[in-house]
């Protein structure tokens, strides 16, 4: 039978797919399909998987023959990841009644999409690691095109799922030509089998296909074109959702196995990475300059941060490992703020998210300006916020590895990012209206998002020391 | 008990974040005692530390409480850490202790003021920056400290922003601080290049290396000075203190005499074992400190406006305690400082009373005969008048008195000399402003005799308990010459002596006891008395030299203030605006803002070609994507192969 | 490095130039006569012309889904089946909490109403 370490390692995960399942149940018990209990409950089941993930801490370990590792590294991801769905949750009620989507749908989706991630950062095999890839993917597409009625949200999803499918391919084709060389598809057999700095042929396309399978899931340069199509059209709290919980995920992986398992095979791929990233910021930040639409504008900021991301991964080491998860955390909150104020703004109804609505915001409604402030200067990377802290760290940790071009590419790309982020702040507190704003609701639970967030960027940033540590500590 | 000092600056965060958030709709009396319950309660703990420190053995004498990794980047790391030796502990013991009393007072003064809350959220917010520059154990958590109170001096000072002059004075006080805190972060770097660290019981075993006077610490000196110069209101930077007094008078009181303004004194003293090892750095101080402390004397002895003369004589004050900083007499400065914010405190209360009683009369020419109509005030008062003049047996004396021996014993004779004529005019303002304001026959208007009164006991027994501190608060530091052991001295022995291979080279002022000292001591009271005599004849008895000398050149100068502002605005403001304007005008528009735009437009160009890029077909996208696959796979087995 | 690896790109090469000079040869020598006919994209003999998001009934697909689900349940039951006495209770339980969750799965379709053909 199971052992106690096997049923206590997938219990947040056991958890999330519980609650799933009820609130499918209680949906069917309204024939209405508006049964206002399935948002209660789906939040009650991502709090308890995240009390009990924090509860993990130091008493993991690896389950089921080594295929799940619930170190402290997946605790805190898996407490991040159960932090991004509660707030997902709690911004979704109302816009979902607001474009009439059924919530008894929504929620169960959400619910396993987190379940896929939660599989993808406690994986520690390639094949486990493939599953929650999956389960998170496939609930992804529907959710991306819940908003039937609007063509541009089908549209979405069906790209999504052609081009998904497409990079799925390689993702497993890659899993099988490691499997053929090295006969193992756990990470750490992998890492025991796979040390020469000049494999077999077979070994590096087998890297080289697990490396572009992750780049679409991260949406790094050249296989980003999904994904400011996919934000557009996606419903704004899904937008959210997959801007921010399936990087947090894909990045974690990453970092298990290219950071990790792959570590010996480093010279094999670096160059490419290195590429990559730098591509991926340059890229994303030039082409979000000229966007007029909030989401699509986040769109491309949000592949710009991949870029940084990838800087952690191709400067490698406990440091960069430790700075990497911190912007994660840092990205999560205020990607997440950012969205939250996008969807209050927007509420013209055409779902048409013009930058122009922003002005003189900033005046009209305080809280929404002084709160999007915040996430702007996090997302620019001012002091004293946590995104600042972020690349500091990040930074730091590269240029102390040499890679000082690869540093010097990411620290003009930040200023050239400041730009747009400040331009939004501008259109709020310096411009005037040009046409009336639709009275912004006062909902609670935005409001309260808005705070949540804000406050816990502000505090990282006034005590980043201490977030670090923590990292540094769950690092395997 | 070392584990709890973290409450001392617990309080009065909380008290804001409580007042911030919960009390908006609580009366007046019950914001203005919760606030000053939370100072008090600081107080308590302040001393529960004074109590043990006490309890170790008196080489061991400091411990540091970690509060939590702040900043760790590479090698730089700022924990935020308490640090409590002799000196933060004075420190704590004058701040929270000077804060109570005058956050009590302030809810008489300030009864009724719309922005009651406000004032108490500012005033709980400065005792908490206050607490945290004094007890940061390194320079990141000091300039933190540092910053925060000038912030709320900023706010204050212009609490009443909706008159435009005050907002100004806020602005002009914020300005300038910042030409000293830019000295001060330039000196922060430099510390952390040379040293490695900032904090400081990290610094002191790193001093090993350097040479006594080596110029790099140097450096480091007058930067950090001219960060002190700006907090403490010295010359050159002295001109934000007067217009300062726009702000309410209790906070007159407590941030631009007691305490904020104290803290360059406290920088140089806790940072003693820097300085020692720079004799430059200190003839500086000293020359400064003594010069600013006639420059502003002087100019105190023909103002009209109450709180005008103490802010000149507070300047004038902390004058003398860089002088004393100066010829290496820590302990003396501190000591000095103490004492100060007693009376000091007291004064400024006292003319807060005034200005109460008076309906906001500031102009002591519309004064006169208070005595009368305020006794509770005039005798504090005249007990704090007393004490600044240096008359024996009230602490001024004793503080003052040892600044001016050490200036002397140590070599300094000519700024003694500026330091005995300082003496003069301090005692001389102080008994015209005591004389103009409380005796004599009432000047002001009807309507102002109508409503003279004295203040509730909430504003009088603050002054009564600083009447008796600024009596008797001098005891704390008798010299062996007056038959005392120097206890205060002897506390403060282990922090300033941190420097000690400095010391030596300096050469310690001996503790013998001669005729020299005693010589000393008799000039300087001879010298206040002088002062008092001559005020005496000129506004007691109302000889006719004051009239007469008030039609001379001199006078105007002084009135004046020697033109300095003027002088500033016309060799410094004025040109900066016009440059400004010029660059403005061509340099930023033109060059600046052509090579931004043209940046932007570059970008904004690349970025039209690469949106087209996205043409929303999902066959393009994968036909690209294929050709990414192909580069990345080219690039693996180009490294493999090659 | 593998020895056979330069034979491996020769193969590569191979096919590349041979695929791309039949696409070159097709250009040259193909004759070119376009007509409007030629241009409709075939689509099992329906008209390909009219808007792309017309409705259809969704029925057979959602049958058709949910067979390709319990078909690769089946798929999974078999090799289970066999293996069933080395598994023991471990297996038993997996496999039961896995038909319980696709049961769950049946059950939600049943009652969304699926299987109503009107």
């Amino acid at each position: 039978m199971y052992s106690s370490t096997d049923i206590i390692g997938i219990l947040p995960e056991f958890l999330l797919v519980i609650t799933a399942i009820l609130v499918l149940i209680l949906d069917l018990l309204d024939k209405r399909g508006e049964t206002a209990g399935v948002v209660p409950l789906s939040l009650v089941g991502f709090i308890g998987a995240g009390i009990v993930s924090a509860f993990l801490w130091d008493r993991g370990g690896y389950a089921f023959y080594d295929m799940v590792v619930a170190d402290n590294f997946t605790t805190v991801f898996r407490v991040l990841l159960c932090f991004i769905g509660a707030i997902t949750v709690l911004v979704s009620p109302a816009y979902l009644r607001y474009r009439d989507i059924r919530l008894g749908e929504y929620h169960p989706l959400l619910i396993i999409a987190v379940f896929g991630m939660m599989v993808m950062v406690s994986a520690a095999d390639l094949l486990l690691f493939f599953l929650g890839v999956e389960t998170l993917s496939i609930a992804l597409y529907v959710l991306a095109c819940l908003d039937r009625r609007d063509s541009r949200s089908t549209e979405a999803a069906l790209k999504y799922l052609i081009l998904g499918a497409f990079s799925t391919a390689f993702l497993l084709y890659g899993v099988a030509l490691l499997y053929a060389v090295t006969g193992f598809t756990s990470y750490a057999g992998i890492m025991e089998n796979l040390r020469e700095t000049t494999p077999d042929p077979l070994a590096v396309a087998g890297i080289g296909f697990l490396l572009i399978g992750f780049a679409f899931k991260v949406a790094a340069v050249p296989f980003h074109f999904w994904s400011p199509d996919v934000y557009q059209g996606a419903p704004t709290p899904i937008t959210a959702f997959m801007s921010v919980g399936p990087k947090a995920a894909a990045f974690v992986a990453l970092i298990r196995v290219f950071g990790i398992a792959l570590d010996g095979t480093a010279d094999v791929w670096m160059d490419a990475l290195a590429i990559v990233a730098a591509l991926t910021m340059t890229l994303g930040n030039v082409v979000a300059l000229r966007q007029q639409n909030i989401k699509r504008m986040l769109a491309y900021s949000s592949i710009a941060h991949a870029g940084y991301l990838l800087v952690g991964i191709v400067a490698g080491g406990q440091r960069a490992f430790a700075a990497l998860s911190f912007y994660l955390v840092a990205y999560a909150l205020m990607n997440l703020g950012a969205f939250t104020v996008a969807m209050l703004v927007n509420r013209r109804g055409d779902g048409d998210y013009q930058l122009e609505d922003y002005k003189g915001a900033g005046f009209a409604h305080p809280l929404l300006g002084a709160t999007m402030a915040i996430f702007m200067f996090s997302l620019a990377g001012i002091p004293p916020t946590a995104g600042f802290f972020g690349k500091l760290y990040l930074f730091s940790a590269a240029v102390e590895k040499g890679y000082v071009l690869l540093v010097v590419i990411a620290v003009l790309n930040s200023a050239l990012a400041a730009y747009y982020y400040l331009r939004i702040l501008g259109y709020m507190y310096m411009a005037r209206p040009e046409r009336e704003l639709k009275p912004v609701p006062r909902l609670g639970a935005y409001t309260f998002t808005l705070i949540l967030t804000s406050a816990i960027i502000l505090f990282i940033g006034a005590l980043p020391a201490g977030m670090l540590n923590l990292l540094f500590a769950a690092l395997p | 008990m070392p584990q709890f000092v973290f409450l001392v600056i617990l309080f009065p965060l909380l008290g804001v974040v409580v007042n911030t958030f919960l009390t908006r709709r609580w009366s007046e009396t019950a914001i203005g005692w919760f606030s000053s319950a939370m100072v008090g309660a600081s107080f308590a703990g302040s001393v529960a530390t004074y109590a043990t420190l006490l309890g170790f053995d008196e080489s061991a004498r400091h411990f540091q409480q970690v509060l939590f990794d702040w900043i760790r980047v590479g090698s730089f790391h700022a924990p935020a850490t308490l640090l409590v030796d002799p000196l933060s502990c004075v420190m704590i013991l004058v701040v929270s202790g000077v804060s109570f009393l005058i956050h009590i007072y302030s809810i008489g003064y300030m009864h009724g003021d719309p922005g009651f809350r406000r004032y108490f959220i500012f005033l709980n917010l400065f005792v908490f920056f206050m607490l945290l520059l004094v007890l940061g154990n390194n320079f990141l958590l000091m300039f933190i400290g540092w910053e925060g109170v000038g912030l709320c001096s900023y706010l204050l000072i212009g609490f009443w922003y909706a008159d435009e002059a005050k907002a100004t004075a806020g602005k002009k006080a914020f300005i300038v601080n910042r030409i000293g805190d830019f000295g001060f972060l330039l000196a922060i770097f430099l510390i952390w290049s040379v040293f490695g660290t900032v904090q400081f019981h990290e610094i002191i075993p790193r001093l090993g290396s350097f040479p006594i006077g080596s110029s790099v610490i140097t450096a480091i000196c007058l930067l950090l000075f001219v960060g002190a110069v700006g907090k403490s209101a010295q010359f050159p930077l002295y001109v934000w203190l007067p217009d300062a007094m726009a702000g309410p008078t209790p906070v007159s009181a407590l941030i631009h005499a007691a305490t904020m303004v104290t803290a360059g004194v406290y920088m140089v003293a806790r940072t003693n074992f820097l300085y020692s090892m720079a004799p430059t750095a200190l003839e500086v101080v000293a020359i400064v400190g003594g010069g600013t402390a006639i420059f502003a004397a002087s100019i105190g002895l023909v103002q009209n406006d109450i709180k005008k003369v103490l802010a000149y004589s507070t300047v004038s004050q902390l004058g003398y305690m860089f002088l004393a900083c100066g010829v290496a007499a820590y302990g003396v400065a501190i000591f000095h400082l103490v004492t100060h914010a007693f009376f000091k405190a007291l004064l400024f209360l006292g003319s807060g009373s005034v200005i109460h009683g008076m309906s906001g009369e500031q102009d002591i020419r519309n004064m006169g005969g208070l005595k009368a109509k305020m006794p509770t005030t005039y005798w504090t008062f005249l007990a704090g008048t007393l004490a600044i003049a240096g008359i024996p047996g009230l602490s001024g004396f004793f503080s003052k008195d040892e600044i001016l021996w050490k200036t002397f014993s140590s070599g300094h004779h000519t700024l003694w000399i500026l330091g005995v004529v300082g003496a003069l005019f301090t005692a001389f303002y102080m008994f015209r402003l005591l004389y103009l304001t409380f005796h004599g026959q009432f000047r002001g208007s009807r309507s102002q005799e109508h409503h003279l009164h004295e203040s509730p006991s909430v504003m009088t027994v603050p002054l009564v308990i600083l009447a008796v501190l600024a009596i008797i608060g001098g005891y704390i530091g008798l010299t062996p010459a007056l038959g005392g052991t120097n206890p205060f001295e002897h506390w403060l022995h282990p922090v300033v002596t941190q420097g000690a291979r400095a010391h030596t080279l300096l050469g310690e002022a001996s503790h013998e006891v001669g005729a020299l000292e005693y010589l000393v001591m008799l000039i300087s009271v001879v010298v206040a008395l002088l002062g008092i005599w001559i005020a005496r004849s000129g506004y007691l008895r109302q000889a006719s030299w004051p009239g007469k000398l008030s039609k001379g050149a001199a006078y105007n100068t002084v009135l004046n203030k020697y033109y300095v502002d003027q002088i500033y605005d016309t060799v410094i403001s004025q040109p900066i605006v016009k440059i400004s304007e010029v660059m403005a005008q061509w340099f930023d528009l033109g060059v600046i803002d052509g090579l931004v735009n043209g940046v932007a437009a570059f970008f904004g160009w690349v970025a039209g070609g690469l949106r087209r890029v996205q043409t929303g077909l999902v066959q393009n996208y994968a036909v690209l994507m294929a050709a990414g696959i192909l580069l990345i796979l080219a690039t693996l087995f180009y490294r493999v192969l090659f | 490095m593998n020895d056979n690896f330069p034979i491996l790109i020769l193969l590569f090469l191979v096919a590349a130039v041979v695929v791309l000079a039949f696409l070159a040869l097709t250009v040259f020598f193909g004759p070119k006569r376009p007509n409007p006919d030629k241009g409709l994209p075939f689509e099992c003999g329906t008209v390909g012309v009219g808007d792309a998001r017309a409705p259809f009934p969704i029925k057979y697909y959602l049958a058709g889904i949910i067979f390709a689900v319990f078909d690769v349940e089946l798929a999974f039951l078999y090799p289970w089946a066999v293996a069933f006495r080395d598994l023991r209770l471990v297996g038993f339980v997996s496999m039961m909490i896995f038909l319980a969750i696709l049961a769950v799965g049946l059950y939600y379709a049943v009652r969304r109403g699926v299987f109503e053909w009107k």
